[in-house]
């Protein structure tokens, strides 16, 4: 198990080479630069600068000064924010991303896997029909018009929920992780019904039914456990898309997270800031794909096997 | 004596979108203690339906129960509730299923599956159901059962895992087992073994068994009364003697030749060798750590031209690769094969074409080695194009030459595979292999999917084309009665080693191998073949 693990590490390091080494050769390449403004500063204000944050040093140097800065946990200062470091920036957004996607894919969880396994139950009825096509609509529905939608519902309509902010007033995360959460519990619910449908057709269920036990109990005990390892495998990927994802969410709700600074930092050319958020979900992603395929196995004890 | 069981009359239909289907129409039978009752038919005579649709296990909608009674203990079963039933099923009345590799649930432990109907029907705590299964399983013949209890199926062999499912029906000292063909997806060894335990296990438990099965060789060995099922219906039905000597029904009298029992005339006066293999080795690995599995290991044998050579073996003793390894679709590990004098183990893509055209395959399944998407036309057009045998012109003529000699019908040209029955799937596979005029044909167990009397049919038919275009064969199967009728010399294989070779009387009658000696001890249907010799 460990050695499975530190070797799926291991092979994480050269795929964030390739990332950081993209990314960094990419927003040099793009047009524009940190330090131009509408507003023109003179060519020695700018120069004085670029040589600040060493941008006057030729490129191979700069990408190994980085580099080197990485693997010491210091990703540099920000362009934009003078006198606050990239690390500083992160972990003050994080928290509060990580938090929304947290709940957004409890909740994804929560009414997909409910959602598929009671389609799946009757298929090709109504109760197969009416779910799976809410879930189409939710696969369909951009999270920029859903959360206005739910903002003029619930926060101007009927006035239940706060319109914005994020831990400034009761029940100000309801509406942001129901707005990031609805197209993956759409998602989910399909990939549940698909697996689940899968298993039902499986003889091992007619053995579990002639035992003489209850519907429910071969549902939950004898179906559920295969029926849902596809969703399991998403989960993984699934949160880390929340990660990345929830900058349009961020925007809509007020919300200061890392979503907001990965795009607005992108926008300033704020080279270290994009580099440090890429490398940083990026990371994630990689940990969480690790993470979603550790628990698929501890689920099906064939592959738990093969790691041992 | 008052019966365990005793159905009358029962009508089981299914409303389907493509009109009624009456799978089960007014059959009785009955069921007695110690005793096995045995149903007998072909795939979709609705044997299975007969017994499940007691329990309640039949998809309903679209299956519904018309009509009839089935008493079993003074209750009737088909006037029951759902939770009634839930209370017989398990306890009164268990199933061992066919496939012992599907009807196990890969996640859950054995342990765990074992002491479920144990916590659920006699409300046991986990530990004392725990110390019963233990106990069952041992009792099944499984060794070490304390740890084994703890293993996932994947960990057991196809016969282990159905001693689980066995044990598994068993735990609950039920009246009655419903054995639906158990031994179907086993080795014919392991076959005999699981045949015993049941016996063994009715005997002593005073069970009553229905036993579901299309092989009447197994049936002619354990069944007290016999059912014989058609669309439906029982045709006849008596004790195993009377069926046995005195069928009456066309149908059963039909069953009973299409058991393979004679074998034909060995091709004498020719000694020209065809195929020569010289210590043959195919050896796999999955990785370059993992052991290297000799799945062929040192085998030299020869075909003479127009020969039937059968190879013989249980699954994984290497047969298949054999055969897949003359026609080069895998590569040898070493050694030499030699076809006509050409050595193929060296030969590159163009030379390789060149021969496939001269030697073909014929698949197992024909459900699965035949392309949905393709009519019959093309799948038999495609080889004849591919190998420049026929030009567009002559196209026609030569795929309904190709239909006429596999005996199928000329208007079903353009249909498609899933519009044809299994025997009739399998003869658009052999049109396909005899399409390029091969010299050679490898086939690779082409009636084990097949139902008895299909099975007849399609040996005949195989047999018929082997004398009408001089064909050479070597043909693979696990059934050693099926070999026995087609093949003129037989080589059994071990573990990917060549045991005993000789021809097909030699080998049958005066085995040398021990091996060749359990497998042909293993074969079911003693007493149906003391009755065919007798009379």
């Amino acid at each position: 198990m460990f050695k499975f693990l530190g070797l799926r590490l291991l092979q994480a390091i050269p795929v964030l080479l390739v990332v950081i080494t993209v990314t960094f050769f990419l927003v040099r390449a793009a047009p524009g630069g940190p330090f131009d403004d509408e507003k023109a500063v003179s060519p020695q204000v700018k120069a004085a600068l670029e040589a600040q944050y060493n941008l006057d040093q030729p490129m191979h140097q700069q990408f190994f000064s980085y580099l080197i800065g990485l693997v010491q946990g210091d990703m540099g200062p920000s362009f934009k924010y003078p006198g606050r470091s990239v690390d500083e920036l992160i972990f003050q957004g994080f928290p509060v991303t990580a938090e929304l996607g947290l709940y957004a894919l409890l909740f994804a969880v929560a009414l997909g896997v409910l959602a598929g396994v009671f389609a799946s139950l009757r298929p090709n009825t109504k109760q197969d029909y009416i779910p799976m096509s809410a879930a189409m609509v939710g696969i369909c529905m951009p999270s920029f018009l859903l959360g206005p939608i739910l903002v003029l519902v619930f926060g101007l309509w009927f006035d239940v929920l706060p319109v914005s902010g994020w831990g400034n007033s009761p029940g100000d995360k309801i509406l942001p992780s129901l707005t990031l959460g609805s197209t993956y519990a759409a998602y989910i619910a399909r990939l549940s019904r698909s697996g689940m449908l899968e298993i039902l057709s499986q003889d091992y269920l007619r053995t579990a039914r002639a035992k003489g036990l209850p519907e429910h109990t071969v549902i939950i005990k004898h179906a559920l456990r295969g029926g849902l390892a596809p969703v399991i495998a998403f989960l993984g990927p699934a949160f880390a898309g929340l990660l990345s994802g929830s900058f349009v969410v961020e925007t809509i709700f007020q919300i200061p997270g890392l979503g907001r600074f990965y795009v607005q930092a992108a926008f300033n050319r704020d080279y270290t800031m994009i580099l440090g958020t890429t490398v940083f979900l990026s990371t994630l992603i990689v940990f969480f794909n690790l993470l979603s395929d550790v628990l698929a196995a501890w689920l099906n004890p064939r592959l738990r096997y093969q790691f041992k | 004596m008052q019966p365990l069981l005793s159905v009358k009359d029962l009508r089981i239909h299914f409303h389907t979108r493509n009109g009624l289907v009456r799978a089960v129409d007014g059959i009785s039978y009955d069921v007695h203690a110690g005793k096995t009752t045995a149903i007998i038919g072909e795939s979709g005579s609705g044997k299975s339906v007969a017994c499940y649709g007691l329990l309640g296990l039949i998809p309903k909608p679209p299956g519904k129960v018309e009509g009839g009674t089935a008493d079993f203990g003074g209750k009737d079963l088909l006037q029951l509730s759902e939770a009634e039933l839930r209370k017989i099923r398990g306890r009164g009345i268990s199933i061992i299923f066919q496939d012992p590799m599907t009807s196990l649930n890969p996640y859950l432990r054995i342990g765990d599956q074992m002491i479920e109907p144990l916590q659920l029907h006699f409300g046991m705590k986990k530990a004392e159901a725990w110390k019963r299964a233990t106990a069952v399983l041992e009792e099944v013949g499984i060794r070490d059962a304390d740890r084994r209890m703890n293993s996932y199926p994947f960990e057991f062999s196809g016969g282990m895992r159905q001693r689980v499912v066995i044990a598994m029906a068993l735990i609950t000292e039920p009246e009655i087992i419903i054995a639906d063909e158990p031994t179907t997806a086993l080795d014919v060894t392991v076959q005999a073994q699981i045949l015993k335990l049941i016996a063994e296990l009715q005997r002593n438990h005073n069970i009553g068994v229905i036993f579901i099965s299309h092989d009447l060789s197994v049936i002619s060995d354990i069944a007290d009364d016999i059912c014989v099922m058609k669309n439906g219906e029982i045709v006849e039905q008596g004790s195993r003697q009377q069926i046995f000597e005195q069928a009456q029904h066309p149908y059963t009298k039909k069953l009973l030749d299409a058991v393979p029992d004679t074998h034909k005339d060995i091709v004498e006066n020719n000694d020209s060798e065809f195929l020569v293999v010289e210590n043959l080795c195919t050896h796999f690995s999955s990785s370059r750590r993992a052991p290297v599995v000799k799945a062929v290991d040192n085998v030299s044998f020869k075909i003479k031209r127009r020969e039937i050579v059968g190879l013989v073996g249980e699954s994984g003793s290497g047969k298949s690769t054999i055969g897949r390894s003359i026609l080069r679709l895998v590569d040898p590990t070493s050694g030499s094969v030699k076809i006509e004098g050409t050595e193929t183990t060296a030969l590159g893509y163009r030379d390789l074409k060149m021969l496939r055209r001269h030697m073909q395959m014929i698949f197992q399944d024909p459900y699965a080695s035949l392309n949905p998407r393709m009519s019959v036309y093309d799948t038999l057009a495609e080889p004849l194009l591919l190998h420049k045998i026929a030009t567009r012109k002559t196209l026609d003529s030569a795929v309904f030459e190709l239909m006429d000699s596999v005996e199928l019908a000329r208007e079903s040209v353009l249909r498609y595979p899933h519009e044809f029955s299994g025997g009739q799937r399998q003869r658009i596979a052999i049109g396909r292999a005899i399409a390029t005029k091969p010299k050679f044909i490898v086939a690779d167990e082409p009636v084990s999917a097949l139902d008895v009397t299909i099975q007849a049919q399609i040996l005949d038919l195989l047999l018929e084309l082997v004398d009408r275009y001089e064909l050479t064969m070597l043909f693979i199967s696990h059934d050693l009665a099926v070999v026995r009728y087609i093949a003129d010399r037989i080589l059994v294989m071990c573990q990917g080693e060549l045991v005993e070779s000789g021809h097909s009387d030699q080998v049958f009658d005066n085995p040398q191998h021990p091996y060749t000696q359990t497998l042909l001890k293993s074969v079911p249907g003693k007493y149906l073949h003391d009755e065919i010799a007798a009379g």
